[in-house]
């Protein structure tokens, strides 16, 4: 290669390359970094001291303790995982027939369709999240069509909601705003790994005698396992971390991490807190994280 | 057969349950803004008055505009830093600490924005008092530019992927019959490369531009004092209760975010078959020969 070619690839690589490493992974050294300091302290010189000419470091791990030893932190991991599991478990329960029937439509009718999963995501998503509050409300559209059908009443005594009629700021308004949020994340790689399936395979297990039901069991389903990890991946990463849907449509008995981190932040002004708050969320998420990219990298090998 | 007959009316009556569910909330937000009643649930007719009072809107005015100058400039940077990337992952498959990079690329797609919002900010914040203490100013102020770079970290993912995935179907050998014919490696970009990704760079901006326009947990950790996005305005506003002018202000969006929507990807569907055609029309006479 000529020495234009060399220098090109260099520079290629080199850009994104350092402006990722001092805008991302900088940032998370220093918080990981502030995380094992006290309020105030927020040197270098707080941790590394020169001391008979070795180098001590004093780590403090107040703040992780607090966050070990407090209730009520290791109760809002829990719900955070909770309500993000529940969230990935209803988008695949939705969004896989969903996305099996689009890729079984009319060949001239998918482009439409897939457009109109899409149509959603480009408006804002804060004000869809925001139009669930006005639709839950007492007398909103969805809250009067729940009420008549006394939906509410099963879901209070399941203790989705507190009791009959009141439907906002309760788990459920949180689980389906997530759910109606997540839900095009879920069915966009689905219906990419369902669109490119050959059907041949299934003609295959028809003439070796499986039914229907079989066939999609035992073909259809295991081939679109790639679509069904990168979708739940989607959906329940980001879920976990939420803060904007907890804010506007979860209540009291929501706490979420995000939110968590937010308060720890902006109202008691407490940054090392904060800061661990966020290196446990990430620890948190970090094994989702990895399954994630492998798979992204074995699609990506398998389509060059 | 009967069994089939069902199949199709269940599967229709599932995509049209699905769309229900996700189109509702709009449509109902939409007629909402034309209600002539404070109290979001009660029709009380049809009125225009919200959208004559954002008109007078100064708070909201002000986070448009700003909102609009971020987005406009995260989407053209995260155009260019994203093609570059993409060009790094597909073109040159080994190089050092490529695990990284892809991993990095990736992460902010999923990575919760709490933690990208807070992680980036106290850099900021430990880069400006270090400049204080050192050269008397603080560098860099809270304000556009730092909404800019977290808006530019997520526009980068995103651009990376849509660019990428268009770079993987390129034929190869277009570039390599271009080079054999004596053109730079830059002429070849220019001429060969460039116009073949359009569609996609097009796709990125698009994208990077209404992420950037909706984003409001990393605009809430970077802004500082005067710089508050329409995002932000609009959340401060929708956490204390039902507002009409939060209405208005998404039938305008979602108008707008609709038909450029709709008018880019018809431009897209009309370049694609002049494409396929362009492509069977150079392909002809050597079937013929």
């Amino acid at each position: 290669m000529s020495r234009a070619g060399r220098g090109g690839r260099f520079a290629v690589i080199a850009v994104p390359y350092a402006w990722l490493l001092a805008f991302f992974l900088l940032p998370f050294l220093v918080i990981a970094r502030i995380s094992v300091s006290e309020m105030g302290a927020t040197t270098v010189k707080d941790i590394v001291a020169w001391k008979d000419g070795t180098i001590a470091f004093s780590l403090k791990f107040g703040n992780y303790l607090l966050l070990a030893q407090d209730d009520l932190y290791l109760r809002t991991y829990g719900s955070s995982l909770l309500f993000a599991a529940v969230t990935t478990v209803l988008c695949l329960a939705i969004g896989y027939p969903f996305a099996y029937f689009m890729a079984r439509s009319r060949r001239s009718l998918q482009p439409a369709l897939l457009m109109l999963v899409m149509l959603p995501f480009w408006t804002s998503f804060l004000l869809r999240v925001y139009a669930w509050k006005a639709l839950l409300t007492e007398q909103g559209l969805a809250a009067n069509a729940i009420e008549s059908v006394g939906l509410d009443r099963a879901m209070a005594a399941v203790g989705l909601i507190p009791g009959p009629g009141q439907l906002m700021n309760t788990p459920f308004s949180l689980i389906l705003g997530m759910t109606y949020t997540y839900l095009p994340f879920m069915i966009l790689p689905l219906y990419s790994t369902l669109a490119k399936m050959d059907l041949r395979l299934l003609e295959a297990a028809a003439d070796l005698g499986a039914s229907a039901w079989t066939a999609f069991w035992r073909v259809t389903v295991p081939l679109s396992r790639p679509g069904i990890i990168a979708g739940s991946m989607l959906v329940f990463i980001p879920c976990v971390g939420e803060y904007v849907i907890p804010e506007l449509l979860g209540g009291p008995q929501t706490q979420m991490i995000g939110r968590t981190l937010w308060d720890e932040f902006f109202s008691n002004n407490d940054w090392p807190m904060a800061c661990a708050v966020a290196v446990t969320m990430v620890l948190l998420v970090v094994v989702p994280l990895a399954v994630f990219s492998r798979y992204q990298a074995e699609a990506s090998a398998r389509s060059t | 057969m009967r069994a089939s007959a069902f199949n199709r009316w269940f599967a229709r009556a599932w995509l049209a349950f699905g769309y229900a569910f996700l189109y509702i909330p709009i449509v109902a937000l939409v007629a909402y803004s034309f209600n002539d009643s404070p109290v979001a649930n009660v029709w009380r007719g049809f009125t225009l008055r919200w959208y004559v009072a954002l008109a007078s809107d100064r708070e909201l005015l002000a986070g448009l505009a700003l909102s609009f100058k971020v987005a406009l400039t995260t989407a053209c940077a995260s155009v260019v830093l994203g093609t570059l990337a993409a060009f790094a992952l597909v073109r040159y498959p080994r190089f050092f600490g490529r695990t990284l990079f892809t991993g990095m690329v990736a992460a902010p797609l999923v990575m919760p924005e709490v933690i990208i919002g807070l992680s980036l900010l106290l850099m900021l914040v430990s880069l400006q008092r270090a400049t204080e203490a050192a050269f008397g100013i603080g560098f860099p102020e809270r304000g556009m530019m730092t909404i800019w770079l977290g808006h530019l970290l997520l526009g980068l993912a995103y651009a990376t992927v849509v660019i990428r995935a268009r770079l993987q179907t390129l034929n190869p050998q277009l570039e390599e019959a271009a080079l054999d014919l004596g053109a730079r490696p830059w002429q070849v970009f220019w001429l060969v490369t460039l116009p073949m990704i359009g569609q996609a760079l097009l796709s990125a901006f698009l994208l990077t531009f209404t992420l950037s326009l909706d984003d409001v947990v990393l605009s809430a950790f970077l802004s500082g004092p005067g710089a508050t996005t329409m995002p932000l305005v609009i959340f401060s506003r929708a956490r204390l209760g039902l507002n009409p002018s939060v209405n208005a202000v998404a039938t305008i969006i979602i108008a707008v975010v609709a038909i450029g929507v709709v008018v880019a990807s018809f431009v897209i569907a009309a370049n694609e078959r002049r494409r396929v055609l362009d492509a069977a029309a150079a392909k002809r006479p050597s079937a013929a020969a």
